[in-house]
């Protein structure tokens, strides 16, 4: 293979087209005004070059009308890319509702890879071709960069928290995936592949996978083993909120807040189950971090949204949630205070 | 000693300047003259250029090829660490204040020293200690948490010397408020008779922003790496998730100075270009107003746009929004510069010597590294190259393109009055071009691999990358040979150059009215200041309406 010479990444995604266009606008004009100062200077330069030592040239009053141009010009222009830009970013953190759910995993230095039918990667992912993915993803350990050049896709993997990025892949392929984010020694060796497969060999690949059990599943086994089930559940000797339709639902808390139930309060509940107490339930819940990874937590989110799956679309009830359930989950509201 | 010696040859020149005024080692180590305090930061910043050098040498050389071949893993980590570290803290923030500054401000408003000569001394003295300790660190293994020190890789899993380097950059921060607020004491104190605000040169002006950055600045970069410090020792968890502390919390803080560091950097630059394209067109400038509210805005948006370092952070969509827009109002005031310099050279006189070469590469590479800088302020764009070549390329445009250009232009275009000697024309022309033509080719092709998606901070790469890896190192090769060339006939001319005259370019600034080089107590007779900068010719015609 002899040496190769790319000037332009692959586009392999809805997004990709869109970021490139808008990054031509931005080359476009800033090789305009790039070449009006060099040309101007050049042009000055040779122009006004100085003839003898002694010359001495006029001098010249400033403008407050070009003043006034060179600030208001390239401030329209300015304004141009900014909302533009915005609004790439704005559908870059907006994923479809039925995108397919990914959960990401990246510690020092590899990523782990869980698809919700249960199938396990390691720094590789398989996605169909069409199909918007959606990733939620944490880390271990540092802060770690899941980037996709080809998707013009990148988003920071942080320790504690979820962050969210999707992509429809538009063309089958092998497609780079780095860790932009400088993680310790080996961070350049925490790269992987994107494979985006045809629709049907997608299906074929996950069918012939290894995956023994969904997500869902072995989110269900981890909740009788850490014996969860003996405060959440949805009878009347339930210590703990119950967990049947929560996801999504706004949640009113024992301070007055009222927040929704995602991804994000979901894992925060079980590594610090005192950072927010569901009205009317008592702060006895003991941390669970160290005792289940964050690839457990994703499985045990995944078991909590499967309770919800029942009434998928289902109006979202505003407050207070989960109306239809038992008198123990959705206690009396008391004023606290 | 021996009893008897040769008698020491008198010296031929009367002791009228500065440098003769005194000799041996402890009229230099114990000087309150601003400017021989401003040849001790000359020498020890070179030092730290040449050190940030070869860490960059190094680091291109590794990646000439794919593989990670010449160095392991760890050695690039820290290389790539300390070149940022030294380069930042310990060359650029204090280049153009703490040298040309220290300097010509006091020179430039008519002043005998700066308000405080001790403080000023002692900036210098704690640069020094800060600056041990960091290279202690390296000395002992160095460091590998990136320049950055993002958490929680630098406060709980970094096995390397953080917290000396954390102590080294923390007391070196005190230097640097120190020496800002000499600046902005010695700029509203000491200005000379008749010297109004609005005819305070532009370097002046310049400096006095950079000073109002250092002194609101610093105090929080010290804040952070001490809290760095302290999470390693002490685990205090502030920055650990697992102790409910919060590593994005880092980011802020670090880049709520960080951010404006890079126009510690770059504004006193832009004001050594007002200074040199006014002198080699021997031109007013160009809306004078205009250039010097321009530094002052910089300074003041310059606080507002630490955000945009945190896009793909995982911070909220609405504060992207905030600071993408914020980040594209603090252009503004960068493109109202350059198109004020480009005006000011129209009907100039205008000379091509060594200082307006640097001029004109860093209004060119400076545009580049503006227009780039857009790029990055826009969010659609920024998510595909963050934490890529391209920003490594944006911000040394900035910082090499503008700020070391800045640099060299100054210390070319103040080198007679410095050291009283003429450098030979020839070769700082040559090495002008060899710099301009070196910088192109090292960091032009990074902005291509950054588009591509080649991550910063790697050390092999896919293969695909490796033509324009090539073409960056082949020109880092040449951009050294720039280097190095002025510190050779620098030195030469120190003792072989021509004596130079008072004002060898015909400038108008106060600095020139003195002898070169100028004694120590700066002007024989306190100068009165009668009319604006930069007034060449008193008759003056309108362009445009």
């Amino acid at each position: 293979m002899g040496p190769t010479l790319p000037f332009f990444p692959d586009q392999a995604s809805a997004m990709a087209s869109r970021v490139d266009n808008l990054y031509f606008y931005l080359l476009a004009v800033s090789a305009f005004f790039s070449l009006l100062i060099a040309l101007s200077v050049i042009f000055f330069a040779i122009r006004y070059r100085r003839r003898s030592a002694d010359e001495l040239p006029t001098g010249v009053e400033g403008s407050l009308k070009l003043e006034i141009a060179w600030t208001v010009i390239p401030l329209v222009i300015a304004l141009s890319f900014f909302f533009w830009g915005a609004r790439l970013f704005f559908a870059m953190n907006r994923p479809p509702n039925d995108a397919l759910q990914v959960y990401v995993v990246g510690k020092q230095w590899m990523w782990k890879i869980q698809h919700a039918d249960g199938q396990r990667e390691i720094n590789e992912l398989h996605v169909p071709a069409g199909r918007a993915v959606r990733l939620t993803m944490t880390s271990e350990d540092v802060i770690h960069d899941f980037f996709v050049p080809a998707f013009r896709m990148k988003k920071d993997v942080v320790p504690g928290r979820y962050t969210m990025a999707w992509f429809t892949a538009t063309r089958p392929g092998r497609y780079h995936l780095f860790c932009s984010q400088y993680c310790g020694t080996k961070h350049s060796t925490m790269i992987g592949w994107v494979d985006v497969m045809e629709p049907s060999a997608f299906q074929a690949w996950l069918a012939g996978g290894s995956a023994s059990e969904s997500l869902a599943s072995a989110g269900a086994k981890l909740f009788q083993q850490h014996a969860c089930n003996t405060c959440h559940r949805p009878d009347s000797l339930a210590r703990g909120p119950n967990l049947e339709g929560l996801f999504g639902k706004q949640v009113r808390l024992s301070d007055g807040r009222t927040i929704v139930a995602d991804e994000a309060y979901i894992r925060e509940s079980i590594v610090n189950p005192a950072a927010k107490i569901v009205e009317g339930y008592q702060p006895i819940m003991p941390t669970f971090q160290g005792l289940i990874d964050e690839e457990g937590i994703l499985q045990l989110t995944a078991y909590i949204k499967s309770l919800s799956k029942p009434v998928p679309g289902a109006g979202e009830v505003i407050l207070p949630p989960n109306n239809r359930a038992a008198p123990p989950l959705q206690p009396t509201p008391k004023e606290n205070r | 000693m021996s009893a008897v010696v040769a008698p020491e040859p008198e010296p031929i020149e009367p002791r009228d300047n500065y440098l003769n005024a005194a000799y041996g080692v402890r009229s230099w180590l114990l000087t309150r003259d601003h400017k021989r305090i401003a040849l001790l930061y000359l020498v020890s910043i070179t030092f730290f250029f040449f050190l940030g050098g070869l860490f960059a040498l190094l680091i291109r050389l590794e990646l000439l090829t794919p593989a990670g071949d010449l160095v392991q893993a760890e050695t690039y980590n820290k290389l790539f660490t300390m070149h940022g570290i030294v380069m930042i803290f310990f060359f650029l923030i204090p280049s153009i204040p703490a040298v040309l500054g220290n300097f010509f401000i006091p020179m430039m408003i008519g002043a005998k020293d700066l308000a405080f000569p001790r403080l000023n001394l002692l900036s210098w003295y704690i640069y020094i200690v800060g600056a041990s300790f960091t290279m202690w660190a390296v000395v002992h293994g160095g460091v590998d948490t990136g320049w950055t020190f993002y958490t929680p890789y630098s406060s709980l899993y970094s096995n390397t010397h953080v917290v000396a380097t954390a102590v080294g950059i923390f007391i070196t921060g005190f230097s640097s408020i120190l020496t800002g607020l000499n600046f902005l004491v010695t700029i509203h104190t000491m200005r000379a008779p008749g010297l109004t605000w609005f005819r305070l040169p532009l370097f002046v002006w310049s400096h006095y922003a950079t000073s109002l950055i250092m002194v609101l600045g610093t105090p929080v970069i010290a804040v952070t790496v001490l809290l760095v410090g302290a999470e390693r020792v002490l685990h205090l968890g502030i920055f650990d998730p697992s102790r409910g502390g919060d590593p994005i919390l880092f980011q802020h803080l670090f880049w709520f100075y960080s951010h404006p560091a890079v126009y510690i950097m770059v504004l006193p630059a832009m004001g050594v270009v007002s200074e040199v394209v006014t002198t080699f067109s021997r031109k007013n400038i160009f809306g004078y107003k205009f250039v010097a509210f321009a530094s002052i805005g910089i300074a003041v948006l310059g606080f507002l746009v630490w955000g945009h370092h945190m896009f793909v952070s995982g911070q909220s969509v609405y504060a992207g929004l905030v600071f993408s827009i914020l980040s594209f109002l603090v252009a503004i005031p960068s493109a109202v510069k350059v198109f004020n310099w480009t005006a000011t050279m129209y009907k100039g006189s205008i000379s091509y010597r060594t200082p307006m070469l640097y001029a004109f590469g860093f209004i060119g590479l400076f545009t580049i590294g503006g227009l780039t800088g857009l790029f990055l302020a826009t969010l659609g764009v920024n998510v595909h190259v963050h934490d890529t070549y391209f920003v490594i390329a944006h911000f040394h445009y900035i910082m090499v393109g503008g700020a070391i250009m800045g640099y060299l232009g100054g210390i070319h275009y103040w080198w007679p009055k410095i050291s009283g000697k003429l450098y030979p024309e020839g070769w700082a022309r040559f090495a002008a071009l060899v710099v301009f033509i070196g910088f192109n080719l090292t960091f032009f092709p990074q902005f291509i691999l950054g588009y591509l998606g080649m991550p910063r901070r790697y050390h092999a790469y896919p293969p695909e990358f490796q033509v324009l890896n090539v073409l960056s190192t082949a020109g880092a090769s040449i951009l050294g040979v720039g280097y190095i060339l002025p510190m050779i006939y620098l030195a030469w001319s120190m003792r072989y150059g021509r004596n130079a005259p008072p004002n060898p370019w015909g400038s108008t600034g106060l600095e020139w009215q003195t002898p070169s080089p100028p004694p120590t107590e700066n002007f024989k007779v306190p100068p009165i200041v009668t009319e604006d900068p930069y007034i060449y010719s008193h008759e003056e015609v309108e362009i445009v309406g």
